[in-house]
């Protein structure tokens, strides 16, 4: 059973769960998940809140899983443009990808991710479903 | 010192089944469960849908409401009988999730189907006593059936969450008064390490059900001084569609005071969720001035008895989030197959 450590998926519970990721004090660029270096050279930046609105840029069903999804087969990932401008890879919740249409409005919603086997630590994150 | 609900919030999953889809799988009567029961489908948790990721929906929802600033929060409780951990705190991950900081005290609470009514009680507590700004109080559940057993007919899930504040400005409802009834029931129970709960069939009527929700009624009527014409609008803990129908007859409120809150006929029995699910639904409707009644039950056994009355504020922030029966309408139905495998009996 993969299981990647609790502790470092913690320290990422804050930009996983409310989707906070950082912009460019220089340029005004954002970024999620954070950067720390923007490529116009700037390295100070301003935590960003994400609206978690925004549109499915493109999709694709996954059946074969990783051992910790198996469980959840058929499910969608793909690739969300936020309105605020930063592309996020993540699942696409309460679809089908026959339901599915490039450029619809997605919004963000808090899903579980996995668990780490029977005994393990359960863990939790932003995931896209259709706006309705 | 009074209290308010200063932001409530609504969340139900996408998926159903059909009372009738499980009946096929059974070979039983779909027309005896159905009009037995009252239920014809019921909600379904998604594959990544728990009772943390319900509680959270319904909270950022009574935020959207509230718009208060959730670090000013000072106490998050949510109750279930399907919280994801036997030891971790659903509160915990919440609080998180909604970026309420860590100055708040926290706990997850567990009555059977009362156990988020009971967290509002406890928020009220500290509202009024002046220890806390504000307070979530949670119920939600994905609760649990065993298959082929009759509770799987109605064992659903969703759940609601209210905010509740001390200032009367900011009150979309104000909370008069509540009160509870409670005794040592076995009706209905799960054990420590048992995957689905058992029940005492007819025993969960007269001597559980019934007999805690009048007497929460009865109590709270009398408290206040209010008769059942005195109310617009009536929520009875939903277990099925033909308990909280008889209840409320036995207590002289008509069907167009209970009817909107009358949710289970439509998504089951949310189990924690339940009865404030349906106080969500009737505050996504009244108008200014309404007063409600709202009473709960919880096997093993009790009933808390809340009386609200609108206010006017309502009606500009009912529209910031979306409604109960948004949830309502929005559906997929699953094949028993499918549904086993969202419910975790099948991997």
């Amino acid at each position: 059973m993969f299981e990647e450590s609790a502790v470092i998926r913690w320290r990422k519970y804050t930009d996983r769960y409310r989707l906070i990721g950082n912009a460019c004090k220089a340029c005004g660029e954002t970024y999620y998940p954070a950067k720390e270096q923007c490529p116009c050279g700037g390295k100070e930046f301003a935590a960003q809140q994400f609206s978690g609105k925004g549109r499915l840029l493109t999709f694709t069903e996954v059946k074969a899983a990783p051992e910790v999804f198996e469980s959840k087969t058929p499910y969608v990932i793909g690739i969300v443009k936020l309105d605020e401008g930063p592309k996020v890879g993540a699942q696409i919740c309460d679809a089908n990808a026959g339901d599915l249409k490039i450029g619809q409005r997605v919004e963000a919603v808090f899903r579980k991710f996995y668990a780490s086997g029977e005994t393990g630590v359960l863990h939790y994150g932003t995931k896209f479903r259709p706006v309705f | 010192m009074t209290a308010g609900i200063v932001g409530y919030g609504a969340y139900i999953p996408k998926y159903r089944i059909k009372a009738e889809t499980i009946a096929r799988v059974w070979g039983a009567d779909t027309r005896r469960i159905v009009d037995g029961l009252g239920i014809q489908e019921k909600s379904v948790p998604g594959k990544d849908e728990d009772t943390a990721t319900i509680a959270v929906e319904a909270a950022r929802n009574a935020l959207a409401r509230a718009l208060i600033n959730p670090k000013d929060l000072g106490a998050i409780y949510v109750g279930s009988e399907s919280h994801p951990y036997a030891v971790k705190p659903t509160a915990g991950i919440v609080g998180e999730a909604i970026g309420a900081g860590n100055h708040y005290t926290a706990a997850d609470t567990e009555f059977a189907c009362k156990a988020g009514t009971a967290a509002l009680q406890m928020c009220m507590g500290l509202v009024q006593s002046g220890m806390i700004k504000y307070g979530l109080a949670i119920g939600a559940d994905t609760s649990q059936a065993a298959p082929g057993d009759a509770l799987e007919y109605s064992a659903a899930a969703g759940g609601a969450a209210f905010i509740v504040g001390s200032q009367e400005s900011e009150w979309l409802a104000e909370i008069k008064d509540t009160c509870s009834f409670t005794s040592d029931t076995p009706d209905f129970w799960r054990r420590g390490l048992s995957p689905h709960p058992r029940h005492a069939g007819r025993f969960t009527g007269e001597p559980a059900y019934f007999k805690h929700v009048l007497q929460a009624t009865k109590a709270m009527l009398d408290k206040t001084h209010l008769q059942p014409t005195d109310f617009d609008y009536a929520v009875f803990h939903m277990p099925n569609a033909k308990f909280p129908i008889a209840a409320a007859a036995k207590l002289g409120f008509k069907p167009e005071q209970y009817k909107d809150g009358l949710l289970v006929t439509a998504i089951g029995n949310t189990y924690s969720g339940c009865s404030p699910l349906g106080l969500t639904k009737v505050l996504d409707k009244a108008r200014p001035g309404a007063r409600i009644l709202v009473v709960s039950y919880g096997s093993g056994s009790g009933s808390d008895a809340f009386v609200l009355e609108v206010k006017p504020l309502i009606e500009e922030r009912r529209g910031l989030a979306r409604r109960t029966e948004d949830y309502m309408k929005r559906k997929t139905y699953l094949e028993y197959a499918q549904y086993s495998k969202h419910m975790e009996e099948i991997h």
